[in-house]
């Protein structure tokens, strides 16, 4: 028998991933179908409100606000995970409490509560107790104005989520690395810093980029605190000109987009922390397994 | 007594009361390869782990190049010391792992440098040179841009002996180096740790390699259930044991 070098691999078929993919594909058809020959939905004010400057003014608000919300959700919650795994109970109770407190009470409440801290505390005083030392003094309402007190709301409340995203991704490097770290003379820091926290990156960026959608998502509770944000924009308009499901379907299909999009930053996240990880089982892997002609 | 750079005194361990070392009392001159053996749970990692106190103790003292480990001593009380003072401590005692214990998300190199430029503020450049000459040393002069997944268990081992060789470190303890090792990449992590002995290194090794203890041992210690049962020159302990427990622990393994 000649065996020769040119063998062709026939790869495995996959009959019912076509099946189902097309039946996906003639429901998806059908319900877009369903809606754009739906009499009772106006298209033309679809299309003339996707690019209403208000409508893009709100899409600018809800990317800043979910930015800087998850920017200091993230610093806070890494900061919350390394307390609550420290040896100082006091630090542990604090950071348990935290996280107990913001995850059990609704976020809207939550929301609603920041908004109104200026009828609860109408003037705020920033200085030192009992001297007449003062930093900062005025009314609330112009000291934390709503769309603060949105960032602040939306901010704690993620915090205490992602706290335990982290702290799961801290427990998820093994303890080895820690002693290898120690026996070098590395300071518990220093380990933190660049030995445990880059691994944990690899487990935490995966939900994290789930939090950051939901966190766009959550900036549309904002309205009821009156933030301009997307949903806020278009709800504002859909009061005057009563298009309620017209509005709804292009804040809806702008919140799709910048979902979409999210994920370019995050895949390219995943290929930074998996440096190092993806050999095994990854992509380079395969070619051991090719075969046939030079 | 001026070259001693291990001296431990009676010492103590215990998880619980589960007492793990009872009582160890061993010292290694500057330039001397000590190898421990015994069974396994005898406290063989235990006590390394004391050495570099990875782990505190609950009695006795260890000297390391004549510095009380983990305490400062005031008369008769022992105070705890700062973690950046233990862990300066640390900086002149390597350690080798079994598992290797290498940092995944950096190559080699990277390895080898992190704790020169981090932890002892070497200039990245000069950690660099260094750090490729030690790899050299071990013979990966070629690997230093691969990640440790990429490379051997042998290769990430010798990789691990660069590591914590870039320290500078006075003492290098290593524990059960090559037991997680394939059979043919053994003897390459064992020729790196033979010249390191010849080049004059003190080291404390723990192994089941008796033909390297043979070699390269100047003295055995057989640790059994956390006591030394028997200590001396290789050929005493390992060809002519006189406790019955080195024995039948020897008939074991051999
Ligand atoms: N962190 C720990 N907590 C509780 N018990 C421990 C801990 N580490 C070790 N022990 C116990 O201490 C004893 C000695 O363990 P040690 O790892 O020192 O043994 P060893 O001699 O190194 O064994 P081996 O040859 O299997 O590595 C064992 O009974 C073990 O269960
Ligand atoms: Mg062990």
């Amino acid at each position: 028998m000649d065996l020769s070098d040119d063998v062709v691999a026939v790869p495995l078929r996959h009959p019912w991933r076509w099946i189902s993919g097309g039946i996906a594909t003639a429901l998806l058809l059908s319900f877009i179908w369903a809606v754009f020959s739906a009499t009772s939905i106006q298209h033309d004010i679809v299309t003339k409100f996707l690019f209403d400057p208000r409508i893009l003014i709100g899409m600018g608000v809800t990317v800043v606000v979910t930015v800087v919300c998850m920017f200091i959700a993230t610093v806070l919650a890494t900061l919350l995970a390394v307390m609550k795994l420290s040896d100082n109970p006091l630090q542990r109770w604090l950071a348990t409490g935290f996280i107990e407190f913001f995850r059990g009470t609704p976020l809207l409440l939550q929301i609603v509560f920041w908004g109104y801290l200026g009828i609860i505390f109408p003037h705020l005083v920033l200085g030192v107790p009992y001297t007449d030392i003062v930093f900062l003094s005025g009314k609330t309402s112009d000291l934390i104005p709503a769309i603060v007190a949105g960032i602040i709301a939306l901010s704690l409340n993620e915090a205490a989520y992602s706290a335990e995203i982290v702290r799961a991704g801290i427990l998820a490097v093994d303890g080895g690395q820690v002693e290898a770290a120690k026996s070098l003379g590395m300071s518990s820091s220093y380990t933190m810093r660049r030995i445990v926290l880059p691994q944990a990156m690899r487990v935490i960026i995966p939900p994290m980029g789930n939090e950051f959608i939901g966190m766009l998502k959550n900036t549309s509770l904002l309205q009821v605190i009156a933030v301009a944000e997307l949903y806020t924009a278009s709800s504002t308009i859909s009061a005057a000109n009563l298009a309620q499901i017209e509005l709804l379907m292009v804040s809806g299909f702008w919140y799709l987009i910048m979902t979409t999009v999210l994920g370019v930053p995050q895949r390219a996240l995943e290929r930074r922390y998996g440096r190092g990880f993806e050999v095994v089982g990854g992509r380079s892997a395969p070619r051991a397994f090719k075969v046939g002609k030079r | 007594m001026a070259n001693l750079m291990v001296d431990a005194r009676n010492v103590r361990k215990s998880y619980g009361s589960n007492q793990v070392l009872n009582g160890i009392s061993l010292t290694v001159q500057q330039g001397e390869v000590l190898c421990i053996i015994g069974p396994s749970g005898s406290g063989k990692s235990t006590f390394l782990r004391c050495l570099n106190h990875l782990e505190s103790i609950n009695g006795g003292r260890i000297y390391v190049n004549d510095e009380l480990m983990g305490y400062r001593q005031v008369g008769n009380v022992l105070h705890e010391l700062k973690p950046q003072d233990i862990a300066k401590q640390r900086q002149s005692i390597g350690m080798v792992f079994q598992r290797f214990n290498l940092f995944p998300h950096m190559t080699a190199l990277q390895n080898v440098i992190e704790a020169p430029i981090g932890v002892a503020g070497i200039d990245p450049e000069e950690a660099k040179k260094q750090g490729l000459e030690l790899l050299a040393q071990v013979g990966l002069q070629d690997k230093g841009d691969h990640y440790p997944a990429q490379l051997s268990g042998g290769q990430q081992q010798r990789v691990a002996i660069a590591r914590a060789l870039a320290m500078k470190p006075k003492l290098m303890l290593f524990d059960e180096p090559t037991s997680a090792l394939d059979p043919e990449l053994v003897g390459d992590v064992l020729d790196v740790m033979k010249s390191l002995a010849k080049a004059g290194m003190t080291m404390i090794v723990v192994t089941h390699e008796m033909g390297f203890a043979r070699e390269v041992a100047d003295k055995v210690v057989f640790i059994d259930k956390g006591v030394i049962v028997e200590q001396g020159k290789p050929k005493q302990v390992l060809d002519n044991p006189q406790e019955t427990r080195t024995k039948s622990f020897l008939n074991k393994v051999l």
